[in-house]
């Protein structure tokens, strides 16, 4: 084989491989699109196009007014803000709890931790589905302390929205894998140096724990922000309803399929930005620590 | 001292004063529409109308999305919160008042009189909810593809036969003009097929269920006329004459519009937009008779009391002065669907005489049937469904019937009849 020949078939593996990531970029990269091209077209027009290539060009009678009908249809911004807050709220607390936990079960020592952990990690493989009425009929009969004093029940409330899921089975799974690779050193030292445990925890491992941090947010903010379900069963005022559901008041007799991808343009955007701001930790994460199934 | 006691008794009036001037009980309604601004703003009118016309109640609106209003509904009743006002959609309604979530209608006597009939909520005996307006579904054609066709344009007293109805389909493919000569709207799956095409098979003279018993499905969905029904259905798409179940979404939209389709089977929601489209070339059309009459379907979205409210009253005081003509005319008027009454219908914009969609109103007038008024239409629904696309996609009509039938009656044997006697 000839240097050249070599070279030219090397020349010709990377452009299969480029080919190939290409390929790959646009299978995630045409929908985005589609929806964006679509949000500036009219309802015909969008339906008519959906067929061919013109679904992808900004092509035909393009416009803003997709986007200027979904603000007089939804109150975006109320629903945004409560999705924003649900979640940041929701974000930080898990990320707290979950890695306090976590912390437990990889550095302290108590009777039944693997127990614990086991039922914890076994409660993966059942879905939301499956306990959302027990949770509903539970959240119904709680207390909380209200303007008027004492109340029962917690439906209709941002709290309904943010508790029941801050303690997270898979935020404590992952902390706990990361934590338990860390060298047992680190720790050992912190204690010989008479730190308590709260110092081991705030001052030794959360600083270091940057990856699993970004990949546990990144993760909880998805779940927050396309909050659903639990949402529809839990809430009735209009000005606690998260942005998920908003999606739900195009749907009408006569579909409104523009000002719908106008609304999950935008509905998208915070979500793209969330991860692009984390993306570096959380393939960081991966690539250590490692979900590894 | 006597200063204290003074101004004591002023505080003692003024919270009692105050207390009093709040006495107006409220009265939760709980709406479907969330997201349609023109609902929104009418039924406003009517609240804060009903709100100023008397001093007892207030009524307070909750919207929620249509789509998943019927969730709402259940988890609400389930921890038990529910409104004391719900609208319900009619074929839902026997379910929920079985359920027990809904309380009959107290109205005064002659209330409904003037009502269609697809709008009015019966179950058991009793009126449980009554609808602002109905739907209706016509044929949309052309009069130009007919005329040049030498096809008849049917009318409501001589409708277009079975056999003459499948005569213009042929017609109309071998033209070659079209892509299917008939769009009865397979891409529009869930409640729609069953709200479409069961009056089909209704026409042919089977039913879902046996409506004097509603206990058995036997030799109704699956009689002669049940696979009568299924082998002309069947054949619509073997021969090329529809499109199937894999029809595009978008195409059912734009397909008769464009011109794919000579004739499409839709309902009164799309008339406005069609007509802006289409223009006076546009015909609606009734429903052709298999022999059993012109049959569509009918009920929408009707108001209701939950049967834990404890104002009652308060609540069908609401939906009496609701369904005030006038009101039922603005609801059509604005969403355009069709009023309740034949007074409404007078003074509504479209569906007075010769107002553009005047046609669907004595379509529904006269050939509506409501869907089977049970508790068990919403497992129902969802077999008949799945035997429609069944036989649409070619599966063996008799066994697909007779399997839907076993479904069926297993269904009403595991929920004891749902409430009619076994």
């Amino acid at each position: 084989m000839t240097a050249m020949s070599y070279e030219t078939r090397e020349r010709l593996i990377l452009s299969l491989r480029y080919a190939l990531l290409i390929l790959i970029a646009a299978i995630f990269i045409f929908p985005i699109l589609f929806m964006v091209m679509s949000s500036l077209k009219p309802d015909l027009q969008l339906l008519r196009d959906s067929a061919s290539l013109r679904a992808f060009l900004p092509v035909g009678d393009i416009s803003l007014n997709n986007y200027a009908d979904a603000f007089e249809r939804v109150p975006i911004l109320r629903f945004a803000f409560n999705s924003a807050f649900t979640t940041a709220v929701s974000v930080g607390a898990s990320i707290l709890l979950n890695s306090m936990a976590a912390f437990s079960f990889a550095f302290l020592q108590w009777r039944g931790k693997a127990v614990v952990l086991s039922l914890i990690i076994a409660t993966f493989i059942v879905p939301f589905e499956v306990v959302a009425i027990p949770m509903l009929l539970i959240v119904n009969n709680l207390p909380w302390i209200g303007p008027q004093g004492i109340e029962i029940g917690w439906l209709n409330s941002y709290h309904v929205q943010i508790i029941p899921f801050i303690a997270d089975s898979l935020g404590i799974f992952l902390f706990y894998q990361y934590f338990r690779d860390l060298p047992d050193e680190l720790v050992e030292a912190a204690r010989i140096d008479g730190a308590s445990i709260w110092q081991i925890y705030t001052r030794i491992i959360m600083p270091i724990a940057g990856p699993i941090l970004a990949t546990v947010a990144i993760l909880k903010f998805l779940v927050m922000w396309n909050a659903y379900l639990w949402p529809l069963m839990t809430i009735r005022s209009e000005e606690l309803r998260p942005i998920m559901v908003g999606l739900q008041y195009f749907f009408q007799l006569n579909i409104a399929w523009g000002e719908i991808m106008a609304y999950l343009s935008m509905v998208t955007i915070p979500v793209l930005i969330f991860y692009l701001a984390l993306q570096r930790a959380f393939i960081e994460s991966i690539a250590t620590s490692g979900i590894k199934g | 001292m006597k200063k204290a006691v003074s101004l004591l008794v002023v505080v003692i009036m003024l919270i009692t004063f105050s207390g009093l001037a709040s006495a107006q009980t409220e009265l939760s309604l709980w709406y479907h529409g969330a997201g349609n601004a023109t609902e929104r703003a009418i039924l406003i009118g009517i609240i804060d109308d009903f709100n100023a016309s008397q001093s007892d109640y207030t009524v307070a609106l909750e919207e929620f999305p249509q789509e998943s209003y019927n969730s709402s509904i259940v988890a609400a009743a389930l921890a038990e919160d529910l409104p004391d006002i719900i609208d319900v959609d009619g074929p839902v309604m026997p379910g929920w008042a079985w359920a027990g979530y809904m309380a009959p209608l107290n109205l005064s006597e002659g209330a409904l009189d003037d009502f269609l009939p697809g709008a009015i909520g019966s179950w058991n005996g009793e009126v449980y909810s009554v609808g602002l307006w109905d739907a209706a579904v016509a044929i949309y054609a052309r009069r130009s593809v007919l005329e040049a066709n030498d096809i008849r344009i049917p009318t409501l007293d001589d409708p277009w036969t079975g056999d003459e109805f499948d005569g213009i389909l042929e017609t109309l493919q071998a033209t070659g003009e079209f892509e299917y000569a008939f769009d009865p709207g397979m891409a529009w799956k869930g409640e729609w097929y069953n709200y479409a095409f069961t009056p089909f098979l209704q026409s042919f003279g089977g039913d879902m269920i046996d409506r004097s018993t509603y206990l058995s499905a036997e030799g109704v969905l699956n009689g002669e006329a049940g696979i009568a029904f299924g082998n002309w259905w069947q054949s619509l798409f073997e021969r090329g004459l529809a499109p199937g179940t894999s029809q595009d979404g978008a195409d059912r939209e734009t397909g008769f519009i464009d011109g794919k389709y000579a004739l499409q089977w839709n309902g009164n929601w799309a008339g406005v937009t069609s007509l802006a489209e289409v223009g006076d070339d546009l015909l609606f059309l009734p429903a052709p008779d298999f022999g059993n009459g012109s049959i569509i379907g009918a009920a929408s979205w009707q108001f209701g009391i939950s049967s834990s409210s404890e104002n009652k009253e308060g609540a069908n005081a609401f939906i009496e002065f609701a369904i005030q003509d006038e009101y039922l005319a603005a609801f059509s008027d604005g969403i355009g669907l069709i009023p309740s009454t034949s007074g409404a219908a007078a003074i509504s914009e479209y569906y007075s005489e010769g107002g553009l969609l005047e046609v669907f109103f004595e379509l529904s007038n006269r050939q509506a049937l409501v869907r089977p008024v049970t508790p068990g239409y919403a497992t129902m629904g969802l077999i008949v469904e799945k035997a429609l696309a069944d036989i649409a996609n070619g599966a063996d009509v008799q066994d697909t019937l007779d399997a839907a039938v076993d479904e069926i009656e297993q269904d009403i044997e595991d929920n004891g009849g749902y409430g009619f006697e076994m």
